[in-house]
């Protein structure tokens, strides 16, 4: 397997430089958080020897905030771990049922969202569910540090927004305006441990007289990244998330994606099923938006 | 290549060993520690055999590096009878929730570490928690039914 070697910094700095050394002696690092896709990928796909660098010994990648302004999730959190914050639970429910669906009780255990959004799979079941709320990458580097949106960090199947020398701190989420919400529904074929067909997140905000005053809809699993679609948050934007904005906003997403076919689902029924994936997550967003 | 020294409390016990750096906590639980009541069935995350857990938090330890032990409290299948059987232990015989046997280490594990986390479960919670639990034998019913009884006999004692 050649040389393995690990290592587990106990501050930003250290893991920096850790990083900073390989990057510039042409070695190979890879941070490890959870482990759940990586130790997978190495003993199947990814054998090559490299040096570990398991970022859960740092305060920054442990933290766990829900703050006046803004949430904070680190990189070391396990889903399990963020699903009993009740604050978190009740503040971004979408998010945390996206967490829950990550494989079983032992995966969650140890399996972080962020290690989800860094892993870069198209069908990864947070990304949507991260991108609907807004979320932000927190991003280490020697230049001290920088922010990217979600939505901007995958670039392609498997790849990201990441240079060599970075790695992530964690995701910085606004905190949700008061009568907001968001939901996260993905769709396959067993109901547990299997890969998504398709996927949903939408976050929606209502004003006093029930309508939708601001709105993110992203997807999942439909095309080679997660997406933001826009046309979709316009169309439940000023409405009262009635049946026709629902169905105008599966429609869009059914146009922005462009799936394809292996042996979970056609295109063509991909296509189908997450325009009824977004009526579906939009109306339980509202529906946990007016408190009921 | 530098093999890693790991200290670490198993079952409670101060350990402390030398592993590879890639190494998994699973091999190292069975070839180094001879602690051989976890079971290997996928290695990849999805059958459950290989359940431990890591300060009180249950886990495969297919997908944890030896090396991620350090400073950690490991708990597993051997850690779970005292001079008696568990109640999830002698429940599962009673019930006859195993015939081959090679899920019922990992099973035991999870088991346990629900009932400690939710005392009175439903089934539902139950099934869910068990779900990466692989069972090729007993089609499951058992092994719920046990878990059931075990929460009843947690209970009583409690
Ligand atoms: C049985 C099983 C079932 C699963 N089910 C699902 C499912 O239903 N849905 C789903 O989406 N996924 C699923 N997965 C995949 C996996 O569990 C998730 O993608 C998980 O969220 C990965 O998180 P992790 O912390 O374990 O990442 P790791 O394995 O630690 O890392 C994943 C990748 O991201 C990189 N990375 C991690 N953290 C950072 C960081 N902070 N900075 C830079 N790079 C980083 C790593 O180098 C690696 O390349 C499943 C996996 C298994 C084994
Ligand atoms: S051996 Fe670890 S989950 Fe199957
Ligand atoms: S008893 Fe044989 S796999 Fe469960």
């Amino acid at each position: 397997m050649g040389a393995y070697a690990y290592v587990a910094p106990q501050s930003v700095d250290e893991a920096l430089s850790v990083l900073g050394e390989q990057a510039s002696s042409g070695t190979r690092a890879q941070v490890l958080a959870g482990g759940t896709d990586l130790l997978v990928q190495m003993r199947s796909i990814d054998r090559g020897a490299r040096t570990i660098i398991d970022i859960k010994k740092l305060a920054e990648t442990n933290r766990l905030d829900v703050g006046a302004d803004e949430i904070y999730i680190g990189a070391a959190v396990c889903s399990a771990l963020m699903n009993e914050h009740e604050a978190l639970k009740a503040l971004l429910p979408g998010l945390m049922e996206a967490g829950d669906l990550i494989g079983s009780t032992q995966i969650q255990g140890r399996a972080t969202i962020c290690g989800n959004l860094c892993n870069s799979s198209p069908a990864g079941d947070s990304i949507p569910a991260q991108i609907a709320v807004r979320a932000v990458v927190d991003i280490a580097n020697a230049s001290g540090g920088r922010q990217l949106p979600v939505e901007e960090f995958v670039t392609g199947v498997g790849t990201n927004a990441l240079e060599d020398g970075e790695f992530v701190l964690g995701l910085k989420i606004p905190r949700p305006a008061e009568n907001s919400s968001d939901a996260y529904l993905r769709f396959i074929p067993r109901t547990e441990m299997d890969i998504a067909v398709a996927g949903c997140g939408v976050s929606v905000t209502l004003a006093e007289d029930g309508t939708c005053s601001a709105a993110r809809v992203a997807i999942g699993a439909v095309a080679p990244t997660a997406l933001l679609v826009p046309a979709a948050a316009e169309a439940l934007i000023g409405s009262k998330l009635d049946d026709a904005a629902l169905q105008a906003a599966g429609e869009a997403c059914s146009t922005a994606s462009s799936p394809i076919t292996d042996k979970r689902g056609t295109a063509e029924y991909r296509r189908k099923v997450v325009a009824v994936l977004c009526r579906r997550a939009a109306a339980i967003a509202k529906q946990r938006a007016t408190g009921a | 290549m530098a093999k890693v020294h790991v200290t670490t409390r198993i079952n409670g016990e101060a350990r402390e060993f030398l592993c590879e750096p890639h190494q998994t906590l699973l091999d190292v639980l069975r070839d180094e520690l001879g602690l051989t009541g976890t079971k290997e069935g996928c290695g990849s995350g999805d059958c459950g055999a290989c359940s431990v857990t890591i300060d009180d938090r249950l886990v495969c330890s297919c997908l944890v590096l030896g090396a991620e032990a350090e400073g950690a409290e490991i708990g597993t299948i051997e850690g779970v009878a005292g001079a008696e059987l568990h109640p999830v232990q002698q429940k599962i015989l009673e019930h006859a929730a195993l015939q081959c046997g090679i899920c019922t280490p990992g099973i035991v594990v999870a088991a346990k570490n629900l009932l400690e986390r939710h005392p009175d479960p439903d089934e539902t919670t139950i099934r869910y928690w068990l779900a990466g639990n692989l069972c090729r034998c007993t089609g499951y019913d058992k092994i719920i039914r046990a878990v059931q009884d075990a929460a009843k006999e947690l209970a009583h004692s409690a």
